[in-house]
């Protein structure tokens, strides 16, 4: 009777009760308020430092990844928030209120975890039940409700079974229709699809995705998966070594990288050491090049990005550089070929073959060139120098063929 | 075809060891000592209720101090570091490799009239009478059997995931719940385990009840001992008490198992 009351005044939309619920949730707190605060946060473990004054604010609704290599803090910041670790020092808050020493059940947070831990001992059913049965609710609505998660995640009939006969895939879906059924306002998602072959992981990203813009909660999702965060998120942290290295859109942590740890961590990059000589206009192998980029000091030294895919290759003696090609390898869409640019070797994506030892032109568009201030990572990164050097001896048969002949001898 | 013949050497041994020494307590307690059939000592059984009523009874007290003492120590030992775990399991076990008999002396000089303990309390004026006590026969058992206990709890205790426990605090159980939803489902394999492997030995035990216990509480393990080596001496008869506690026993295990089952509805995958 409520759904057909709800669903009356907008007839255009079809949902069923908990859809509105959320909806209604959704809208409510929609408007961009911080649901969580993360202010100064740092711990140790050992005298080892693994956050370092960690500030992140996270807006309802939202889809945030953390992003970064392993060991850099994100199951940390997590644990953090869920209530499972407190922080040597800084607050945490939610919707403005100081919850730092709150213990997890106290928490309007549900944490799917890394390898999903389920209850052993108890079916679907009861694992999907098993918060609301916690906090008491009537056993006909538990059911009700059950049934409307599983349904969620596209396990309607699987009630019975024993968590420990599902697959891999399947009893993710029963941790994620776990966490929902108590209506947790955020969802914290510790590499839930790490375990699964690329194929069910690719359909349960777009379950999750499809799932959270539907029920309109706020999920903190963690991965190193680089090409998961960008294709999921609506705000992406990236962190490194116990900080945050940038937080941004997918297409501003692709486009406008803050460093070059970002720039190398997203996709591939060519980074060079330039010089800004004034606004839009910086110098890199001694040659000037206009860029979109201004607000930096004249001459001050920067990092330069160029991006493998944004090189245009041309003739020579068209070309703004001309280079030697060192390898060539196939990726199925492009083409990765290695250039040698006066010693330094780029990393360019083409479409077409371009042969070792040819010497080709490039062009580079304003828009092409991304500036970079310096930073503790410049570099340390996005020189393909080693890369094609480990080509070239696994490309050259006669090398190979005198070591071992030497070591018979 | 393979696992069957891979089977056959346990098969000889359960055949030697198991099948035929229950066939000779068979033989024995349904005969009279002229090896004809009779079923005189079976009804002979009615006359010893007492002996199997006060065994069972203070096996199972003993059965149940031996939980209650060794459940907190479990999960005290499984969620400590792998070090303190591994010395802990070790000084539950030393005891354990020490002789039985001699681990039970060593408790008759303690309670004795003039033992140990009174000589201690004699310096404020104290005695206390505890052996030859039903509690001592009691302490005896707790002493010698809680190991059993601990071992089984133990093991089931440190296979418990951390994450599924923070994953039930998460949905919203405090330690209590998360006692009750969680660690004690998923200890019950342990906890049966655990009690048969204390209430089997406890109940027909008879070293323990003849040196703590004196002559006054006689157990049924020490009645089936005397009709063997002792004074009594009856074979037949003491074959069927053999049989009858025997078959106490097995009933006992299958209420527990059978009580497990009924809490876990998986219970068999968890072991
Ligand atoms: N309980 C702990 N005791 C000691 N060190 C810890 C503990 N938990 C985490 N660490 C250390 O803290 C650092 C960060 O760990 P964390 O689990 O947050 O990394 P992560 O970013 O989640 O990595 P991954 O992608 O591999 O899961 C690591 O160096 C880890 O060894
Ligand atoms: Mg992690």
């Amino acid at each position: 009777m409520l759904l057909r009351f709800h669903a009356a005044g907008r007839d255009d939309i079809h949902h069923t009760p908990q859809e509105t619920f959320y909806r209604k949730g959704g809208c409510i707190y929609m408007d961009s308020k911080n649901i969580i605060r993360l202010e100064n946060i740092s711990v140790s473990f050992d005298d080892q430092s693994v956050l370092q004054n960690l500030d992140l604010q996270i807006s309802d609704g939202e889809f945030v990844t953390l992003l970064g290599p392993s060991g850099c803090g994100k199951t940390t910041t997590l644990r953090i928030i869920g209530g499972f670790l407190k922080p040597d020092s800084g607050s945490v808050f939610f919707d403005d209120q100081l919850v730092t020493d709150l213990p997890p059940h106290k928490r309007p947070v549900n944490t799917i975890f890394q390898r999903y831990a389920l209850f052993p001992h108890l079916n679907v059913f009861d694992n999907v039940a098993f918060g609301m049965q916690v906090r008491k609710m009537k056993k006909e609505e538990i059911r009700e409700r059950v049934e409307e998660m599983l349904r969620l995640v596209n396990l309607t009939g699987f009630e019975k079974r024993s968590v420990n006969t599902l697959s891999g895939g399947q009893q993710q879906r029963v941790a994620i229709a776990r966490a929902l059924a108590i209506h947790p306002r955020v969802l914290l998602l510790d590499e839930p699809l790490a375990a699964l072959d690329l194929k069910l992981r690719k359909d349960m990203q777009a379950e999750l995705k499809n799932i959270q813009k539907r029920l309109g909660i706020t999920f903190i999702y963690v991965t190193h998966d680089q090409e998961e965060a960008l294709s999921m998120s609506d705000t992406v942290v990236v962190m490194d070594s116990g900080k945050i290295q940038q937080i941004g859109t997918p297409q501003d942590i692709y486009n406008e990288p803050t460093n070059a740890f970002v720039a190398d961590f997203i996709g591939e990059s060519n980074i060079l050491d330039g010089v800004m000589l004034s606004d839009y206009l910086v110098e890199f192998f001694g040659r000037k090049f206009s860029c979109l980029d201004s607000g930096f000091e004249p001459n001050e030294p920067v990092d330069v990005v160029i991006r493998p895919e944004d090189i245009d290759i041309v003739e020579p003696i068209k070309g703004d550089l001309v280079g030697t090609v060192t390898s060539v390898t196939f990726k199925g869409v492009h083409y990765e070929t290695i250039v040698d640019f006066k010693g330094f070797k780029w990393m360019i994506q083409t479409t077409d073959f371009y042969d070792v030892d040819r010497t080709i032109g490039i062009k580079l568009n304003p828009e092409d060139i991304h500036i970079m201030k310096k930073s503790e990572y410049s570099g340390m990164f996005g020189d393909y120098s080693s890369y094609s050097e480990e080509f070239d001896e696994m490309a050259d048969p006669e090398a190979a063929l005198t070591g071992e002949e030497a070591e018979e001898r | 075809m393979r696992s069957k013949s891979a089977a056959a050497p346990f098969g000889l041994w359960m055949l030697i060891f198991t099948i035929v020494p229950m066939a000779i307590v068979v033989y024995f307690a349904f005969t009279d000592p002229d090896g004809q059939f009779t079923l005189a000592n079976i009804l002979e059984i009615r006359n010893y209720a007492k002996p199997f009523l006060s065994s069972i009874y203070l096996g199972a007290i003993a059965t149940v101090i031996c939980l209650v003492l060794a459940y907190p120590l479990s999960f005290i030992i499984a969620r400590s570091t792998e070090r303190v775990q591994q010395t802990m399991v070790m000084i539950v076990m030393i005891p354990m490799w020490m002789n039985f008999l001699l681990r039970t002396y060593a408790w008759m000089s303690i309670l004795e009239e003039n033992g140990f303990l009174n000589q201690f309390f004699g310096l404020f004026g104290l005695h206390f009478n505890m052996i030859n006590t039903s509690g001592a026969i009691v302490l005896g058992m707790v002493y010698n059997f809680l190991p059993f206990m601990v071992l089984p709890l133990y093991s089931v205790m440190a296979k418990m995931d951390d994450r599924v426990i923070e994953a039930a605090r998460d949905l919203g159980c405090n330690h209590f719940e998360v006692f009750r939803r969680i660690i004690l489902p998923l200890s019950t394999p342990g906890i049966v385990s655990g009690i048969t492997m204390v209430f089997v030995p406890a109940v027909s035990t008879f070293v323990i009840s003849k040196l703590l216990g004196g002559g006054k509480n006689y157990m049924i393990g020490d009645i089936i001992e005397a009709m063997f080596v002792g004074s009594a001496s009856n074979y037949n008869l003491g074959a069927a008490l053999s049989l009858v506690l025997m078959i106490l026993m097995l009933l006992c295990m299958a209420f527990t198992r059978k009580v497990d089952n009924d809490e876990e509805t998986i219970g068999g995958m968890m072991a």
